[in-house]
């Protein structure tokens, strides 16, 4: 039903510009801009009539601050009417600077506080396996918010348990200020996961990474963000 | 870590000694409820941090995440979004305060179910000292909405407590004790009225009650028993006052005056004195010894209370 409202990837920067007013390239350093878009034009098995569906997929953004992007592909892809983009952060506006899932439609989790996405994907995962369902549950974070100790124990623990069906991807900018030694993917390698490190603005590549086949495994993509001139 | 892990049996171990009449312990009949439910309703899942891990029968829906309590909660969410009812266990310390943005938040502000079990009470098990020692708990979930909060006072009290919580969709706390009463009463949902009398009211909350009846013997004095503290049965307490004098005084076994506000807002149209006992809150007592010793500490035994009480109804004695 809401496919003839389906907007394609030229219809971003428009959707963005009613958020952000006359800022007019804002929409292009918005470092998670891509891999939402190839997860929910490409990857996700999501629509907006199936919102309730026990066998969608589950996106859950754990980096919930600047949700622009998210909220434009929401948009783009019918979750959202595109007005509703307007009035954005307002008081009786479904969308604030973090999402609220009881407010917006097709949006997985509530995040703004760092380091929740993960461990609770996890038990998203865990629960479908229990119940013989086989949707993925995508989990994105930041390199920044891998801080975060939470997030340790969700990679040793998904690792451990072998979920398949579970999917991290690290958007990493180079935000965190003490970086990671030996690089991110390493740090889910050593836990058993299947790792790639891909160019986070190359939708091919990031296509390429969430379809690979990780029997067994969970798998994390580490989405690499240079700054753009 | 070893004192964690090690609180699996010890627990069991204690209540052996001092944990009154009945032959099984509270966490036991919680698990034997649980299971229960399992076998029979494949929508209920446990979440552990290895304290329990034991007491379980292992199983695909029995999930021991090791000691990660973080994890243990936000997992405990993603099996309720996921479509099933978790149940997050451990000792009462590491199931509330250490990860307690994860249960404002991926219980409460993602509004999810689930039903969260503590063991260790206040001070149930002394000779470890601060770290394992939650009297707070009922405080904290007192600062989020929508949460039920049970304090069984005897084993017997349990079952039915933990029944109801696996049948809602609510988010419910269970604080459950090696102290406890030496008979069950009834679980209702609002206050139960043990003793009637017209001096005023003593509101006895879970293990609080036998020392309550002992210190109360003899003083004209209307006693409720509470094993539901939230919702808090304010009508229940304005029917309780109504017969006689409004002057309350309420005995938890957590921090004191955790339901003072509670009181205070159920009784808001009527003059009356509200005194509360409690674990005192001035100071954080450095000791170790007995569980007995620490009630004597904070005058929540039953010369204390009884003190407590001559000092509130001084000529109330019939």
């Amino acid at each position: 039903m809401a496919v003839v409202n389906e907007l394609g990837f030229a219809d971003i920067p428009a959707l963005f510009q009613r958020m952000t007013g006359d800022e007019k390239h804002e929409w292009a350093a918005a470092s998670t801009l891509h891999v939402l878009w190839v997860l929910y034009d490409r990857v996700l098995n999501v629509s907006p009539d199936r919102v309730d569906d026990p066998d969608r997929d589950r996106f859950l953004l754990s980096k919930g601050h600047g949700p622009m992007a998210y909220y434009a592909v929401l948009a783009a892809k019918g979750f959202l009417d595109p007005s509703t983009l307007d009035g954005w952060t307002g008081w009786d506006s479904p969308l604030g600077q973090h999402p609220d899932r009881v407010l917006v439609p097709g949006v997985e989790i509530s995040s703004g506080s760092l380091g929740h996405g993960m461990p609770i994907g996890v038990g998203v995962a865990l629960g479908l396996r229990l119940q013989g369902r086989s949707p993925r549950v995508v989990v994105l974070v930041g390199d920044a918010e891998l801080d975060e100790g939470s997030n340790h124990e969700a990679i040793v623990l998904a690792g451990r348990m072998g979920l398949e069906n579970f999917t991290v991807v690290v958007v990493d900018n180079e935000s965190g200020t003490h970086g990671w030694p030996g690089g991110i993917a390493a740090r889910f390698a050593v836990e058993g996961w299947e790792t790639s490190t891909v160019d986070g603005r190359d939708q091919d590549a990031l296509y390429e990474a969430f379809t690979a086949e990780h029997p067994g495994r969970p798998l994390a993509v580490v989405a690499r963000i240079s700054e753009v001139e | 870590m070893a004192s964690k892990s090690g609180s699996g049996t010890a627990g069991a171990a204690a209540v052996a000694e001092g944990g009154g009449a009945s032959e099984r312990t509270m966490r036991q009949v919680f698990v034997e409820t649980v299971e229960g439910v399992m076998a029979h309703n494949p929508g209920v899942a446990v979440v552990l941090a290895e304290i329990s891990r034991d007491a379980f029968r292992p199983g695909p829906r029995v999930i021991n995440v090791g000691i990660r309590e973080q994890a243990m909660v936000g997992v405990g969410s993603g099996l309720a979004l996921s479509g099933l009812r978790p149940v997050v266990h451990t000792y009462a310390p590491f199931l509330v305060e250490r990860p307690f943005e994860q249960i404002k938040l991926d219980f409460g502000h993602q509004d999810v179910g689930g039903v969260f079990v503590s063991i260790g009470g206040s001070y149930d098990d002394p000779v470890w000292g601060r770290t394992h020692q939650a009297p707070g708990d009922v405080a904290l979930f007192d600062t989020l909405p929508g949460w039920r909060i049970h304090v069984p006072g005897h084993a017997d009290e349990v079952e039915p407590v933990v029944r109801a919580a696996l049948a809602s969709d609510d988010r419910v706390y269970i604080r459950l004790s090696l102290r406890q009463n030496a008979v069950a009463r009834p679980v209702a949902e609002g206050f139960t009225e043990v003793r009637r009398g017209s001096a005023g009211v003593v509101v006895a909350v879970g293990p609080m009650l036998d020392p309550v009846l002992e210190a109360t013997a003899g003083v004209d004095l209307t006693v409720l028993y509470a094993t539901t503290v939230r919702p808090f049965d304010g009508r229940g307490l304005r029917a309780a006052v109504s017969g006689g004098r409004a002057d309350v005084l309420l005995v938890e076994p957590y921090l004191e005056g955790t339901s003072a506000f509670r009181v205070g807002e159920a009784l808001a149209d009527v003059p009356h004195r509200l005194r509360s006992l409690g674990v005192r809150r001035d100071a954080e007592l450095r000791a170790y010894g007995t569980a007995e010793d620490h009630d004597s500490a904070h005058d929540l035994d039953v010369v204390g209370i009884a003190a407590a009480v001559r000092r509130m109804f001084g000529s109330a004695a019939v």
